[in-house]
């Protein structure tokens, strides 16, 4: 099955989910906002880690870069480490019901922001508003239905 | 886990393939990361980059763009007459405020001992609209360099300073806001002469900017204007940056707590003006170290003091002061080793008026020239220093130039 998904259909829900992502929104719509680029990447690592993967992740995180990180690699380097611990994973993942993939999903999207925010520190740059942990739980919500969807674009 | 289909026990990974690729990638970021830190090893490929992000930033950008022309368009014709009301009073009164000006800058250069009255240190200005607004302080205007912006450009509002250009794309540029706290600020704060430097605070909801490196017993207090110093190459003097609104002193803290607000509408702004300034002009942004840092910077080195001048010393509340060096330009005939007139780029370029207002001496032009000189500096100092008359060499060249005076009240 998910060698068989084309690749096209992949990057053009990846691109959605970048633009929705940057989209701009109100000071506090941005906190709530969950990161859709980093599910789709998330569920195209889970559902064909063949195709998409590592590779999507990062260049994904490097598009993402592009648009809102002071320092280009550095989305690009985590997303990366995340779809590569997904798709080691995807069997496990993909087994679980619905609930226990969204509290997988939140736990990845905290290690995710931490990671970003460690790398923050790092290269010696702010960090951002503490309140941005709400998108974790935001995107754990919305994971169910965003699979859901993907899913349903992957078939049409 | 219907959403991810059934059979996926075919679809096996191999394993070692995908760590591989991971560490790839990973070593590929992190380098990306480290060139892009070091200051822009990358400008080539944010440029292609920035150029394949900017319509994606426009179509995003395009419901609230369409809303406003929306909005404008259904503006009712009482609102607009009332809008055209103002802004005709408006003009009047900036007319009326301008009205005297071109008598004031000419008295002023009479008094500056200027033979002509200077221009206007901004050259000419462009209008740019704000196409996105990221988070974390930084937005993305609709010029690039088709237009001729260049990176670490003036950007400001028609209230004050707003930032500068941090990357420049063909159609597109970044500008990083003076609130964002990777943003700091060369001020003076009008009332006192005091230069300091602004950091921007950061924080969303309130933008402001912070004084950090004020000592307790500084001459500050609410109210006071900050303006531009001229300092750090990038922006001119003069320039209106914010208002100190708080001030708080702690006596065991040796330094106090001063945030201002900016005057700029950095958070409401739709559009934004592009600036370029006059190179030789004195109040243009003086570079003052960065090109010497190959030669460990030897402006900060003891200095022949200056010439015996007037003992007219402009005070040091003269935001402007490096007006009063009409001589400058008698020592630019040497300069082919160091000041090279190139765009006022990144590095703010090696100007003349280098360092008049800032930290170190205010050398006359001989000894700049020294300062500046690439690295085998000892063998051509010498030739450089002596064409222009030997006042100045010999007086005293140990002595630290007396730069500190105005900032311990």
């Amino acid at each position: 099955m998910s060698s068989e998904v084309p690749r096209g259909r992949i990057l053009f829900s990846t691109l959605i989910a970048l633009v929705l992502t940057v989209l701009p929104l109100p000071q506090y719509g941005d906190y709530i906002r969950p990161s859709f680029l980093v599910l789709t990447v998330l569920y195209w690592s889970v559902a064909a880690p063949r195709t998409a993967g590592v590779g999507l992740g990062w260049f994904a995180g490097l598009l993402l870069d592009v648009f809102q990180g002071p320092v280009l690699g550095q989305h690009a380097l985590v997303l990366a480490l995340v779809s590569f611990i997904t798709a080691l994973e995807h069997q496990r993942i993909r087994s679980k019901p619905m609930f226990q993939q969204s509290l997988i999903v939140l736990f990845v999207l905290a290690f995710y922001n931490g990671v970003v925010l460690a790398i923050d520190g790092w290269t010696g740059h702010p960090l951002p508003n503490p309140l941005l942990w709400i998108q974790c739980a935001t995107g754990a919500l919305i994971w169910a239905p965003a699979a859901t969807l993907l899913a349903q674009g992957r078939r049409a | 886990m219907a959403a991810f289909g059934t059979g996926g026990s075919r679809s096996q990974v191999r394993g070692p393939s995908l760590g591989f690729r991971f560490t790839l990638y990973a070593i590929l970021s992190i380098v990306v990361m480290f060139l892009d830190q070091r200051h822009g090893w990358l400008e080539r490929a944010r440029f292609v980059l920035q150029a394949g992000a900017y319509p994606v930033q426009v179509a995003v950008n395009s419901p609230s763009t369409v809303w406003n022309w929306l909005s404008q368009s259904f503006e009712s014709r009482d609102a607009l007459r009332a809008e055209n009301a103002r802004l005709v009073k408006q003009q009047h009164e900036l007319e009326l405020r301008t009205m005297r000006y071109d008598a004031l800058t000419r008295e002023n250069g009479e008094l500056r001992g200027l033979k002509d009255a200077l221009p206007p240190v901004a050259d000419r200005w462009l209008a740019a609209e704000i196409v996105t607004d990221s988070h974390h302080q930084r937005i993305v205007i609709n010029r690039g360099t088709t237009n001729g912006v260049f990176k670490a450009q003036v950007v400001m509002d028609d209230k004050g300073v707003i930032g500068q250009t941090t990357h420049v794309g063909p159609w597109s540029a970044e500008v990083i806001l003076i609130t964002n706290p990777e943003h700091a600020i060369p001020v003076t704060i009008e009332r006192t002469g005091l230069r300091t430097i602004a950091v921007g605070a950061g924080d969303d909801e309130s933008n402001s900017l912070g004084l950090p490196y004020l000592p307790g017993n500084a001459d500050v207090k609410p109210g006071d204007q900050l303006v531009t110093s001229g300092l750090g190459g990038v922006f001119p003097a003069g320039y209106p940056v914010g208002r100190v609104v708080e001030v708080h002193r702690d006596a065991v803290q040796p330094l106090a707590h001063v945030r201002a607000t900016p005057y700029a509408d950095v958070n409401t702004d739709r559009e934004v003006m592009l600036v370029w300034f006059r190179e030789d002009h004195p109040a243009a942004p003086a570079s003052t170290a960065a090109p010497d840092l190959k030669v460990g910077n030897k402006t900060l080195q003891p200095q022949p003091t200056p010439p015996p001048r007037p003992k007219a010393t402009a005070p040091a509340a003269q935001p402007a002061k490096p007006m009063g060096q009409p001589e400058t330009p008698a020592g630019t005939p040497p300069a082919t080793n160091s000041t090279a007139p190139h765009a006022p780029n990144s590095s703010g370029g090696a100007r003349k008026p280098t360092s008049p207002s800032g930290t170190v001496n205010p050398p006359p032009a001989p000894s700049s020239n020294r300062g500046t000189a690439p690295a085998p500096a000892s063998a051509e100092a010498a030739p450089a220093t002596k064409e222009p008359a030997p006042v100045e060499a010999p007086k005293n060249p140990t002595i630290e130039p007396p730069a500190d005076a105005p900032r311990n009240p």
